[in-house]
């Protein structure tokens, strides 16, 4: 076998198993949308009147409204998550044990985001299930149109993962992740309310919306959802993808990265 | 030669798409008629109308078109083909809802502002009949044999019973706050009246006129005093009524045999009256202020479509085309 295979095929291992051991991640990653879901949309029913807006045909529950939103939530927490247990094997030395293989870093890299994506896109679909337990009712064959459109969005927020491992010194600053990264981008973006919504309240927060990766990521997913493509959503998360991709490969490469300045 | 030209005829008729059937749909606000096509669920035509269309019916044999023009005062006799107004009848002042006897010659309405129920036979175009009725009538249903004619009134809480050979009240029954339409059911052994601030709908033996069953709607999230059934059509056999709930914006799926709610659709703002195609497939009901019609996929119980029409849409009513 290919080294580069047996890399590939031992790291998402490496990563399955880290999940599976931590069942109550599993149980976290998942109850954080069906909070959101069960509660706050449900709350919020009757006070949001949503306007048709593609890909809907036809008027929408809330809850309806942000379960693509929610998709978005666990690749992001994921993404995150996979970010924080970067720093984690950088302290515990294993990450050094990982880098110090022949095989090129970039490909190391890439293995760990694939992993990371294979988990975040299992744990979706577990929501997605639940979710339509609880009667959100989706396209049939939306289930397995979007699974296209959750690999790129989990990848693109798995690289900024990765890109913002490469930057954090201690595991203590993940909390600095969680409110300079994973909130604003949760909260300003098209997962919770619709851009045209936000453009109501403030032109300005509209634009930081529109420019945010996380809402390209979200209505892909929606789009997908309702087997339609969002052409402009998927070009954005792609160019957004392959931008914090590159800004990893950079922070982690030893001879300019932001790795060496931290010894 | 012949054949090359009859091949060619033949070719030319099958490239012609075949006209598809219509909903009409009233525009209360914008005195005009949405028509939309069935198969592609879009708008294709804007027909003229006189002010405030509201009731909208087809003749039997869908020869012509009946509108109410509350506020012209009349009701107009359009030619569905053209969409042009062919001339008015005499229809008394401010009609609303009215309809047409079996018999395809009489129509029965109800002129809201009057408290009466004129009857105008559409041949001679002539008053036949003005009977008194209560205050602020509205709903209107004519048995199937033909012998009864039904008018609600929203102030005085009433069901009208007409005897249409004499024109004559035989009886009264009472329902519950402003009842706005009526129905019969099952050969029209069952009349069911929807009151819309009472929040029910009254069921009746006809034979008897005694109350045969009462049904309520509720709806979590939704505040009791904006669920206000307004109207409701039946599907294939009678065995299930959707009733159209006004503010709440959710028409109701109601078993016609144990009068229990079964479902509640989401559609759009103020949904009021509804009407459906020929095979009862889909449903599509008149959103008042979101100025829209959605359609509903009958057996899936799923709002499919949501399709703009005119401001404040009223009425609807199914027409085939083939």
């Amino acid at each position: 076998m290919s080294p580069y295979l047996t890399s590939l095929i031992a790291i998402v291992k490496r990563e399955a198993l880290r999940f599976v051991h931590q069942r109550e991640r599993f149980i976290a990653a998942l109850v954080r949308p069906l909070v959101w879901l069960l509660v706050f949309a449900a709350g919020f029913r009757a006070a949001l009147g949503l306007s048709i807006i593609p890909p809907y045909q036809t008027y929408i529950t809330y809850e309806t409204y942000i379960v693509p939103g929610l998709c978005g939530m666990i690749l992001l927490f994921n993404g995150m998550q996979s970010s924080l247990s970067l720093v984690y094997d950088r302290e515990m030395g294993s990450m050094r044990l990982l880098l110090t293989s022949p095989l090129p870093r970039w490909w190391l890299l890439l293995c760990r985001l694939i992993g990371a994506t294979v988990i975040s896109v299992l744990q979706v679909y577990a929501f997605l299930l639940i979710a339509y337990l609880f009667g959100i009712d989706l396209p049939p064959m939306g289930y397995v149109a979007v699974l296209p459109a959750l690999i790129i969005c989990g990848v693109m927020l798995g690289a900024l993962g990765l890109a913002l491992s490469s930057i954090i010194k201690q595991l203590e600053n993940f909390a600095g992740v969680m409110n300079f990264v994973i909130f604003p981008m949760f909260f300003l973006s098209s997962a919770l309310y619709p851009l045209w919504k936000m453009a109501e309240s403030s032109p300005l927060l509209h634009d930081i919306c529109a420019v945010n990766p996380f809402t390209h990521g979200v209505e892909l997913i929606r789009f997908a959802l309702y087997l339609d493509l969002n052409l402009p959503a998927l070009g954005w998360t792609v160019l957004a993808a392959v931008g914090f991709l590159m800004l990893a490969m950079w922070g982690y490469d030893p001879a300019r990265g932001l790795i060496r300045r931290k010894g | 030669m012949k054949y090359a030209i009859s091949l060619i005829a033949l070719l030319a008729a099958g490239a012609l798409p075949a006209a598809a059937d219509e909903i009409w749909v009233t525009n209360e606000k914008d005195d005009t008629i949405s028509v939309i096509d069935i198969d592609t669920l879009e708008v294709t035509r804007t027909i003229e109308t006189g002010e405030r269309p509201r009731g909208i019916i087809f003749a039997h044999d869908y020869s012509v078109l009946y509108v109410c023009a509350s506020d012209s005062d009349a009701v107009q006799v359009i030619d569905p083909e053209t969409g042009e107004i062919l001339h008015d009848l005499p229809s008394g002042e401010d009609p609303e809802q009215f309809v047409l006897h079996p018999d395809n010659r009489h129509l029965y309405i109800a002129n809201e502002d009057d408290a009466i129920t004129t009857v105008v036979d559409t041949e001679t175009r002539r008053n036949v009949a003005q009977i008194n009725v209560g205050i602020e009538p509205e709903g209107m249903a004519v048995s199937p044999d033909g012998k009864i004619a039904i008018t609600t009134s929203e102030t005085t809480n009433m069901a009208h019973w007409i005897d249409t050979e004499t024109h004559e009240l035989f009886a009264n029954t009472l329902v519950d706050s402003r009842p706005r339409h009526a129905e019969f059911v099952k050969d029209g052994t069952e009349l069911w009246v929807s009151s819309e601030i009472g929040g029910t709908i009254s069921i009746f033996d006809v034979e008897t006129q005694a109350p045969k069953g009462k049904i309520e709607f509720e709806i979590s999230n939704i505040h009791p005093d904006r669920i206000q059934p307004v109207g409701f059509e039946f599907t294939n056999g009678d065995t299930h009524a959707f009733v159209a709930l006004g503010p709440s914006n959710h028409v109701a799926v109601v078993n016609a045999e144990t009068y229990e709610v079964e479902d509640y659709l989401l559609v759009g703002r103020r949904v009021w009256h509804m009407a459906f195609n020929a095979d009862r497939s889909l449903l599509f009901t008149t959103n008042g202020v979101s100025g829209d019609v959605t359609v509903i996929d009958v057996a899936k119980r799923k709002p499919i479509k949501t399709i703009k029409v005119g401001r404040f849409p009223w009425g609807a009513a199914f027409r085939p085309t083939n």
